[in-house]
């Protein structure tokens, strides 16, 4: 089945009815859902906090609501004229980790002349965009430092289109909420439009001056140094706009969403 | 005269600890634990060193669970420590109980309680090993949190992160505070336990101080 016929509709619901169709495949993930009671093994914790962690489904359903709260904090506290800081190409990484939920080699393989970027939702233009397309948007590099959630970080150099520059051209709804991606990998998320319009949000095309190999999302990914590693996705094959779509492939399985840096 | 364990001289403290402080103590003590075990869980994810803490010991089950609970302690640790750094500093009781400090007091102090003869006799009054821990452990959780900012902002607190020398170094300095309130704490309970009189003063406030002309119904 093609998986992105959905998001030839120009219909935001179905693209986020699509989206929940795959989260449903993809949720059950037992061992991770359970994770709140069953590796607990202090006891003067389980004493004092009793009559929180008592139940796993309450302790989840707090602690997911907690988050939310985080989602909105982290909103408040964005600042969009605050820019992260960038580093001299001395400084850059090598090699640049690959970071995925699979191994290097599974990477996908993207077509070069036949991709076509998918833009749906809220927005004035529908029609795909090929990559000489996008190369034709003014290019931004920027070399910056890229935190992943697990504490790790790594500088890289990434090139290409401000987001917000090709959100205007496709004449988006910039009062919309969210702005959320489809990958190749299966990969998904979404970002607020706040940090969707930040002038450092890049559609980046090269890695250090080359196009983005593979291993790093060719053909696109989105570079944003202002959130951590899970929410800058590679291998970007359709970018929508919406005020109701704000999940993601970790988000939903307990990342926190907005994953603010 | 004799000295009685269950009365004090009386003071204008009252009880040695009163409630907001006794209550800020344990929510702090409750909201430290969590941030430890769960902030475990997230160093294994990454290691900073050639270790791991052991699943067992740790909160959340996995990374996205312990980041779940570290965020959400985040929020008592933060509100219950303002509170009371807050109480403490407009009550005076932080000046007053935790100054004068000074390291030849301390060495003293020190050298007493090795020798067996430091009283423990009055709850109300701090010797100076206890003034200079309780500092080092206020001081260390404002590090640990400060740096904490750092780790879970470092673009919207660029003042902060400069001050810590960048993202990294604030991810190690996050890891010793850490650390060192983890050896605090081991000190501090170890001593609990040997002057129980003290755990109970900070569970029930203590005993009153004795008033001229009434006595105590207890």
């Amino acid at each position: 089945m093609n998986f992105f016929s959905p998001w030839h509709k120009d219909n935001a619901e179905a693209v986020t009815a699509e989206a929940r169709d795959l989260l449903r495949k993809r949720l059950p993930r037992a061992s991770r859902r359970r994770f709140l009671v069953r590796e607990l093994t202090l006891g003067g914790l389980s004493l004092l906090g009793g009559c929180v962690i008592d139940d796993d489904a309450t302790a989840e359903a707090a602690l997911t609501r907690i988050s939310r709260i985080n989602d909105w904090a982290q909103g408040r506290l964005f600042d969009p004229s605050l820019l992260a800081p960038t580093y001299p190409d001395s400084m850059i990484t090598r090699p640049f980790p690959f970071n995925a939920f699979y191994d290097e080699d599974q990477a996908p393989r993207i077509d070069a002349g036949g991709f076509r970027l998918e833009v749906s939702g809220l927005v004035a233009g529908k029609r795909p965009w090929s990559l000489p397309e996008l190369r034709a948007l003014p290019r931004y590099t920027q070399v910056t430092r890229h935190i992943c959630v697990e504490g790790w970080s790594a500088i890289g150099k990434w090139s290409g289109p401000r987001l917000g520059d090709f959100l205007r051209a496709v004449g988006a709804d910039l009062d919309a909420r969210y702005v959320g991606v489809h990958c190749a990998d299966d990969y998904y998320t979404s970002i607020d439009m706040a940090t969707a319009l930040h002038p450092q949000t890049l559609i980046a095309l090269d890695w250090d001056d080359r196009p983005l190999p593979p291993k790093y999302g060719f053909p696109m990914k989105l570079r944003i140094p202002t959130k951590l590693g899970y929410k800058n996705p590679k291998h970007v094959q359709a970018i929508f706009v919406s005020d109701t779509f704000n999940r993601g492939y970790w988000e939903d399985q307990g990342y926190n969403w907005f994953g603010g840096s | 005269m004799k000295a009685d364990p269950t009365s004090f001289p009386p003071g204008r403290d009252g009880p040695p600890h009163p409630l907001w402080l006794r209550a800020t103590h344990w929510i702090n003590a409750l909201a430290v634990l969590i941030m430890v075990t769960s902030g475990w869980r997230i160093y294994d994810a990454s290691p900073l060193f050639d270790f791991t803490f052991p699943a067992g010991i740790t909160l959340g089950g996995w990374l996205g669970g312990a980041l779940q609970w570290h965020f959400a302690g985040m929020w008592l640790f933060a509100v219950n420590g303002l509170l009371y750094l807050c109480l403490g500093l407009s009550t005076g009781r932080l000046a007053r109980r935790l100054f004068p400090v000074t390291a030849r007091g301390v060495l003293d102090d020190a050298r007493r309680a090795l020798a067996g003869r430091l009283a423990h006799s009055d709850p109300r009054r701090y010797n100076q090993v206890q003034r200079a821990a309780y500092l080092f452990a206020i001081l260390d959780l404002v590090l640990v949190g400060l740096s904490g900012l750092v780790v879970w902002k470092s673009v919207q607190f660029p003042l902060l992160r400069e001050l810590f020398g960048g993202y990294d170094a604030a991810r190690r300095i996050h890891f010793y505070g850490m650390a060192a309130i983890v050896a605090f704490a081991a000190v501090h309970i170890s001593m609990a336990v040997l002057v129980p009189r003290s755990l109970l003063a900070m569970v029930s406030g203590g005993p009153r101080p004795r008033r001229p002309g009434k006595e105590r119904a207890s």
